[in-house]
């Protein structure tokens, strides 16, 4: 029941925060790319306030899975890499913590371009 | 017809000729097809942590979103993210699998200017904004949280 209930949340909350990218595109004729900068930067304001961990402690998925969490989790890596690296840390830590989504989905986009062809848009 | 008139001429013609999505099936479907994802990937995760004992939670985080950005890429490649984007909208661009699919989708669609100037130039052109917007900001913050530092 309780497992249940963690999966519900996760649910609904990766689903609602889906649903305000669509009301985003809807209503203010937003291109993907500017949504997608746009959760980022929520991500990050999440981390950087601190507020991030707690939601994740109760949503997940929810909430890690939706590019939100990227950009948490740039800027978690950005704070403890200052707090162990110092100054250094500004610029080693934000991409240290993605470095495996993002060579990830740069190797596996490279990988799947040269094997499939275009779809024709209809 | 001055050039007002006619820019606003212009635009009334765009207006009417840009297919109009219904509101609210597409926020529904946005809504369930992003809490689906999202339910994979946390299911994704608790198998890892299942299969896995000694894994440690960042590192089954780590692993669940390569997943989901593998099968993003995969569905991007045979076509179907795309069909599946047209369906549901931003419950298909906010998860980090909208964010692989828009690596790999134009990789795919400029494939034919070459390697370099084709797969590897337009692989970032919806991802190259995320990235240096996450990078400057999270840096940002990095650097306020040094600054603070310096007068604890």
């Amino acid at each position: 029941m309780e497992m249940f209930l963690d999966y519900l949340w996760v649910f609904l909350i990766g689903g609602f925060i889906c649903m305000i990218g669509e009301i985003l595109i809807i209503t203010t004729n937003m291109t993907s790319a500017r949504i997608l900068v746009t959760f980022v930067l929520v991500g990050v304001f999440l981390e950087g306030i601190g507020v991030f961990d707690y939601i994740s402690d109760f949503a997940g998925a929810g909430i890690n899975v939706p590019i939100i969490g990227f950009g948490a989790s740039l800027t978690k890596g950005a704070i403890s890499a200052v707090e162990s690296q110092g100054l250094l840390g500004v610029f080693t830590g934000c991409l240290t913590s993605t470095a495996g989504g993002i060579a990830a989905a740069i190797i596996f986009g490279f990988i799947f371009a040269l094997i499939f062809r275009s779809h024709t848009k209809k | 017809m001055n050039e007002n008139e006619r820019v606003k001429a212009y635009n009334k013609y765009v207006n009417a000729k840009i297919p109009k999505t219904r509101p609210f099936p597409t926020l529904f479907n946005s809504f369930w097809v992003g809490g689906l994802i999202c339910l994979i990937g946390q299911g994704i995760n608790d198998l890892l942590l299942y299969l896995v004992p000694n894994l440690s939670e960042q590192a089954a985080w780590a692993y669940t979103l390569i997943i989901l950005i593998f099968i993003a890429a995969f569905l991007t490649g045979i076509g179907v993210y795309d069909k599946l984007g047209k369906f549901a909208g931003g419950g298909t661009i906010v998860p980090i699998t909208g964010f692989s699919n828009s690596i790999t989708s134009p990789s795919i669609e400029y494939k034919s200017e070459g390697i370099i100037y084709g797969i590897c130039v337009k692989m970032f052109t919806i991802a190259g904004p995320i990235i240096v917007f996450g990078v400057v900001s999270s840096a940002f913050v990095g650097l306020i949280y040094y600054i603070i530092g310096l007068f604890m």
